[in-house]
């Protein structure tokens, strides 16, 4: 299977003053097509940090990232910030939605900032509002909306350009139960029947037996990398919606 | 990005702070409002100037009874030395000088029936129609025989007539100055403002003679009004006439002169020339307050990039390029100080019209001023936009997103 991510022996150094904290120490790791990852790890041991490089926001202080074969840590600050657009779906903990902005408008911001597009497909936006059951409130405005609908914007908008990654930090950290499985239903969707690659940061084990591989970081290395045994049965006994 | 999305973010976040937004909008439309009314203004005072030095034609030179030197202190001594006998003297002897008038005036109500009016009357002679160029719409100018016999006729300007006879033609009608009747022997055609925005048109000739004796009592002139047979002969004349008076006033040689000829095209362009200062020097003030303007944009635009931060680390994250950010601020500060632009046009105009009509000003709105004042407001948007705009571009996506 094609490699989307390899990392080669990535270093993440912040200096703060006299003291430098060393954020990712030497991760070296490969995702394929397909994966559905989920990132672990106590506090402070660095999958923020991994996630952000991962996702072009950020560059590693020393080591390499190819992404599908392209060095991104090669790339000029325009260039990134394509390859966001095109390739990375981001969603975030804290939505990190446009306030004042209708739902729609938030969707179609990834597309607006695609040079290859020069009309904006509609059939799609709405195809993709509908896979996240968003239709109903495309002209609300999205600081009107509750946490879980938000974040279903917020995936909405991560996918609208068919990423080749969707990459998502602990996306279910500021919701609730009922509504973290109902936005893990959508992942767990969106990587079955579209075949997007997703890396998933969390803290609850409920989340993470969605995923169908582990990793545990600690201190800015990966401590463990295990595929799920249990992942198939599990996955069965979740009711997936059906993706048109 | 294209360009509509850019407008339609940009008018929206003008929008969402309707009060900062006017109030920055406002620095922009009173510096283009400022500078548009500045040069209608000083560019009408050089038109009217213009078109003056046009109607009095280049070859008119002014004799009046006081040295330029000695100006400032009017005595009343200088005012006695030109008489008549000069002027005549003029007409006689200076072989440069075609045509040559007394003049002197003095302020006072003339009354026709339960109608009165102030005004000026001019005492001038025959030739004083050509000099100043005047035309009459009815009746006829003084002659001779009106200068000698000192005759109690007169020719009245536009706004006499209209203001004692209205539309009725006075020719031949009867008016009284200091209770002499006079008869209405014409009326002159309309000069409108002078550069001085005076009503040329508000005054009632006389035979010179008649208003020396009859009104005033007195045996001198105030001014002579001469032309020389051409332009070119201007200086030439201005000699004679020098000469002339200096041996006519029994002047010695070390003596000052005690009167001053000046020639009509050099006094106008020094007042164009003073007129053109003007209108430089009261853009060029109007400029700084639409300076004053472009800085409150950019001080506004730091201060929404600053707010706006996390939404720039949004837009980088879904894969906003440097560019794109550059170009929504900078599209903000432009539409700003471009709705400033527009409405300090609209402003600047009936500014600089008010200007005219209620401080009686001339004022001359030039379309170059007002696309140049335009133009520069939307430069002052750009310029003082870009280094708001280009610190929000350069952000660091990771550390924008993480601003609270
Ligand atoms: N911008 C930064 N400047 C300095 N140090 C940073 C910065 N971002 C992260 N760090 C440090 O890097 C380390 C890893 O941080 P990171 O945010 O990746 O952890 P995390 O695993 O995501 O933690 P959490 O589960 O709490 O989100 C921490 O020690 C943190 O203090
Ligand atoms: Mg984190």
């Amino acid at each position: 299977m094609q490699n989307i991510v390899l990392l080669e022996t990535v270093y993440k150094i912040y200096t703060m003053g006299e003291v430098d904290v060393t954020a990712l120490n030497g991760i070296s790791l490969t995702i394929k097509k397909g994966e559905f990852v989920a990132v672990m790890g106590a506090s402070g041991s660095g999958k923020s940090t991994l996630m952000n490089i991962l996702g072009c926001l950020d560059s590693p202080t020393r080591g390499k990232y190819y992404l599908e074969g392209i060095e991104a840590s090669q790339l000029s600050k325009n260039e990134l910030a394509n390859i966001r657009n095109k390739k990375i779906g981001f969603v975030f903990q804290s939505f990190n939605l446009l306030s004042r902005t209708t739902v729609l408008e938030n969707i179609e911001l990834p597309l607006i900032y695609n040079k290859r597009i020069s009309k904006i497909d509609t059939d799609r936006v709405h195809q993709i509002m509908k896979i996240l059951g968003l239709e109903e409130f495309q002209k609300h405005y999205t600081n009107q909306l509750s946490g879980g609908q938000q974040q279903r914007v917020a995936i909405a908008r991560a996918i609208i350009n068919n990423p080749t990654l969707l990459l998502a930090d602990e996306p279910t950290g500021n919701l609730d139960s009922v509504t973290s499985m109902e936005v893990m239903n959508v992942f767990c969707d969106l990587n079955n029947k579209m075949g997007i690659t997703i890396v998933l940061v969390t803290h609850e084990n409920d989340i993470a037996k969605y995923a169908r591989r582990f990793i545990v970081l600690k201190d800015g290395k990966v401590l463990s990398d295990t595929p799920s045994q249990s992942t198939a049965s599990d996955i069965s006994q979740i009711p997936c919606e059906t993706i048109s | 990005m294209t360009i509509p999305p850019l407008f339609k973010i940009a008018l929206r976040a003008i929008m969402r702070n309707k009060l900062r937004s006017f109030l920055t909008v406002l620095g922009i439309v009173i510096g283009v409002g400022a500078v548009i009314a500045m040069v209608s203004i000083g560019q009408g005072a050089k038109v009217m100037v213009e078109k003056q030095l046009e109607s009095l034609g280049t070859n008119v030179l002014i004799i009046i009874p006081i040295s330029t030197t000695h100006s400032a202190t009017r005595g009343t001594t200088g005012t006695i030395t030109l008489t008549a006998e000069d002027v005549l003297a003029i007409k006689k002897e200076c072989r440069a000088v075609s045509y040559v008038s007394p003049g002197i005036r003095t302020s006072t109500q003339v009354v026709y029936g339960n109608m009165n009016w102030t005004t000026f009357v001019s005492g001038v002679g025959p030739d004083y129609q050509i000099v100043r160029n005047w035309h009459l719409v009815s009746g006829r100018f003084f002659n001779e025989q009106d200068i000698n016999i000192m005759a109690k006729v007169c020719i009245l300007g536009q706004t006499v007539a209209t203001n004692l006879f209205g539309a009725s033609d006075p020719v031949d009608k009867w008016v009284r100055v200091n209770n002499v009747p006079f008869k209405v022997i014409g009326v002159l055609s309309t000069k409108g403002q002078s550069p001085t925005g005076q009503d040329q048109d508000d005054l009632v000739l006389m035979p010179y003679t008649t208003v020396q004796r009859k009104i005033m009592g007195v045996t001198y002139i105030g001014v002579a009004l001469a032309s020389s047979v051409s332009a070119e002969a201007r200086f030439e004349a201005i000699e004679q006439i020098t000469s002339l008076l200096r041996q006519r006033h029994h002047l010695k040689l070390n003596e000052e002169n005690d009167f001053s000829v000046i020639s009509q095209v050099e006094f106008a362009s020094t007042i164009m020339e003073t007129s053109h200062t003007m209108t430089v020097l009261l853009g060029s003030i109007a400029s700084v307050s639409l300076i004053v303007g472009g800085i409150g944009i950019m001080n506004i635009m730091l201060v929404s990039t600053t707010e706006r931060t996390k939404e720039i680390g949004i837009r980088m994250a879904i894969g906003a390029r440097e560019k794109d950010i550059l170009f929504q601020f900078l599209t903000e500060a432009t539409v700003l100080s471009s709705i400033g632009g527009v409405v300090g046009v609209i402003f600047g105009i009936v500014l600089s019209k008010s200007v005219s009509y209620f401080g009686s000003w001339p004022s001359l709105l030039s379309p170059p001023s007002i696309a140049i004042a335009f133009f520069f407001s939307n430069m002052i948007g750009i310029f003082f936009g870009y280094y708001p705009a280009r610190k929000a571009s350069r952000l660091n996506p990771i550390d924008a997103l993480r601003y609270e």
